[in-house]
């Protein structure tokens, strides 16, 4: 048996004799005893000594010892003094007067020390057991504090990478409501240098911080990648393959990306794994389903992933409406989901396509539902011009030893032509000159256009007059797929030759490619036609860069640019 | 033969217990008990009877004084139901009783000292 601690006890007894001889007993074993002679004077000792435990006589004057009992057990507080009343007490009445009063045991007299003992070992063991509950939970409360603490930490960092885009430009509209501090839907919005944007929805399996964790590396893969002007499927297999590497098995995005051309007025899609989107086209009001055609990234390996994405037709303001599957798993106290066909519902009635979003929420309110998983919305719409672009890449060069005279030829064939795409590569080049940055939207708009004539029209012999609606811009796309999926030979070229000229310098991009060419001189009669969704994109060359011209029975293309050098 | 008034174990306990303090103890419980006897006199009403006895028995039979405390707890009980002179009565018995077993506490006062 292990020996008892001393403790410090009060005895609080009004008969002299009883008192001395109570002391006596509990010093003998062992403990420090302090006395009291009537209930004020208890409390009076318990205030100024704490003692551990308290002997308390029932009946006694000036104060008695419920009343002294009731005081010193508010005076505890959470701590646990054991109470032990000495009463002679017999009938239960009386007793049960002693717990009310917060008495957690009796002594009968006369007092038989062996019983006095075992109770003030067994109260005292409790008393300590209350000590070590106590400190455990202001550990425990101590260290939820600091987790959280950690928590926004970590969100103050998250927030500037998942927030660097442009989801303030004035075509998006968007409603996140996150379930916890860490949001586990991911919305991110960036133009590409040709004044294009790249709009992304993502919902990370579960919420909160392992969620946010794997968004922020797939969120500086999509900025750093769209900046530099690669096109979305190059950019969602190194989303796919990066998530890949870095998430746990059992834990993947869904995500729906989109990249509005509003040059090409088209919109290019890919859904993985998220709820249906919508193309809501203002003109016939209806509401074209993007549905999820592929796995969410960072399941399939980089041979398996798929990105082949859908095109699109999009007048300028029609809008594409995104949801995550919050909105959709909100459910009720019957545990009804608010589902798919309420959504509809809500399209249907909508009068007022500016208030979809209202007119949701409403829906939502309406249906009494518990949100169970972060809630997102977004709608992006095409706007007339393309607005000006985000803040300018910050280079870090002096300008020094930029190259001014120079050329270079490439030469992309066959099975090259199918995976890679070489203009964010041209562009990084061209932008090792100095004076063409603050050019680089266009450049970049005149390469791509240039690029895809050749690849396009040229190599796989499309017919651009195809898209001229809605089925044939379909028709389009699915033939661009598959010639390109079975093409073998072919080239396009492209040369660049930087040369310097009075305090600036002149670019000269060429653009060859192996097709049949086409008719320069008809195409160039055609008046400019805004809405036109076919064209060669001649009059966006010629308006962007300088002394634009077309040769070789249009095989080859070719563009100028000039800069001065800023006093 | 067992002593009907008070418990010689009792005594052999407190003294064994006490130890040096057994003569403080036993002059203790003589004080006490003689102001005790005093407040029953001075008592006019059932209820400061009652307290009065309750506590005189709790020491009573700390000290082994069986008799007394007996005499007590009737007191204690009753007080409230019996007539003035049968409670005048109940305060003579415990007088009486006390005086029986006074002596021996005094002798135990010297009988330390033997030791």
């Amino acid at each position: 048996m292990q020996a008892q601690e001393p403790l410090t006890i009060l005895i609080a007894e009004d008969s002299a004799a009883d008192r001395l001889l109570l002391s006596t007993i509990v010093r003998r074993q062992g403990h420090q005893v302090l006395t009291a002679a009537n209930g004020a004077e208890a409390v009076e000792t318990f205030k100024e000594q704490q003692p551990d435990l308290v002997l308390m006589d029932a009946l006694m004057p000036v104060m008695d010892g419920f009343e002294a009992a009731r005081q010193i057990k508010a005076l505890a507080g959470e701590a646990l003094v054991p109470i032990i009343f000495l009463t002679s007490l017999t009938e239960s009445e009386a007793l049960a007067r002693c717990l009310e009063a917060g008495g957690d045991d009796f002594l009968a007299k006369p007092y038989n020390q062996v019983i006095l003992a075992a109770k003030i070992k067994a109260m005292d063991r409790l008393r300590r057991l209350q000590a070590t509950v106590l400190q455990q939970r202001d550990l425990i409360a101590r260290h939820h504090d600091y987790l959280l603490n950690e928590q926004r930490v970590a969100k103050a960092v998250f927030d500037k990478v998942a927030h660097s885009g442009c989801l303030s430009a004035p075509n998006i509209r968007y409603l996140q409501s996150p379930y916890a501090l860490f949001n586990g839907d991911l919305l991110l919005a960036a133009y590409t240098p040709a004044g294009d944007m790249h709009v992304m929805l993502g919902d990370f399996t579960g919420h909160g911080l392992p969620a946010a964790v794997g968004a922020m590396p797939l969120a500086e893969v999509f900025y750093g990648m769209t900046a530099k002007g690669y096109g979305l499927a190059e950019t969602l297999r190194e989303m796919n393959a990066k998530l890949k590497r870095i998430l746990p098995v059992d834990m993947f995005c869904c995500a729906t990306l989109l990249s509005l051309s509003f040059q090409s007025r088209s919109v290019e899609v890919w859904n993985g794994g998220m709820p249906d989107g919508y193309l809501h086209r203002m003109a016939s009001g209806e509401r074209v389903p993007l549905p999820a055609r592929h796995l969410p990234l960072g399941i399939l390996s980089a041979q398996a992933f798929d990105d082949r994405t859908d095109v699109y037709p999009m007048a300028v303001d029609d809008r594409v409406f995104l949801l995550s599957d919050g909105v959709i798993d909100t459910c009720d106290a019957h545990d009804q989901l608010f589902g798919v066909e309420r959504l509809q519902q809500v399209f249907a009635a909508n009068r007022e396509p500016d208030r979809l979003f209202e007119d949701i929420e409403q829906a939502l309110r309406d249906f009494r539902g518990q949100a169970r998983d972060d809630v997102s919305m977004v709608e992006v719409s095409l706007l007339e011009s393309a607005q000006a672009h985000g803040a300018a890449p910050v280079y870090s060069d002096s300008g020094q030893s930029c190259p001014l005279d120079w050329s270079a030829s490439f030469e992309f064939r066959g099975a090259t032509l199918r995976r890679f795409n070489p203009l964010p590569f041209l562009l990084q080049l061209l932008l090792e000159v100095h004076g063409l940055r603050a050019q680089s939207g266009a450049l970049y708009s005149v390469l791509a256009e240039l690029y895809s004539n050749a690849l396009e029209h040229g190599v796989l012999g499309l017919d651009s007059s195809l898209k001229r609606d809605a089925t044939g811009f379909a028709r389009y796309y699915e033939m661009r797929a598959a010639r390109l999926e079975a093409l073998q030979d072919g080239f396009v070229r492209v040369h660049l030759q930087v040369q310097p000229q009075g305090e600036g310098g002149r670019l000269v991009i060429r653009v060859e490619d192996s097709g049949k060419g086409f008719d320069v001189a008809r195409v160039m009669e055609r008046p400019v036609d805004n809405v036109r969704l076919s064209g060669r994109g001649i009059g966006l060359v010629r308006q962007l860069g300088r002394n634009a011209t077309w040769s070789d029975q249009g095989r080859s293309a070719s563009v100028e640019f000039f800069w001065e050098i800023e006093a | 033969m067992t002593d009907p008034h008070v418990d010689r174990e009792v005594l052999d306990t407190l003294r064994e217990v006490m130890e040096d303090g057994y003569t403080e103890l036993l002059e203790t419980f003589l004080a006490d008990s003689q102001s005790r006897l005093h407040e029953l006199q001075d008592s006019t009403s059932a209820k400061a009877l009652s307290d009065v006895a309750h506590s005189f028995k709790g020491s009573a039979s700390n000290m082994g004084a069986v008799r007394l405390a007996e005499l007590c707890q009737d007191l204690e009980s009753n007080a409230k139901d019996k007539s003035p002179e049968a409670l005048a009565q109940l305060v003579a018995d415990i007088h009486s009783e006390f005086a029986e077993v006074r002596p021996v506490y005094e002798s135990e006062k010297h009988h330390t000292h033997i030791h």
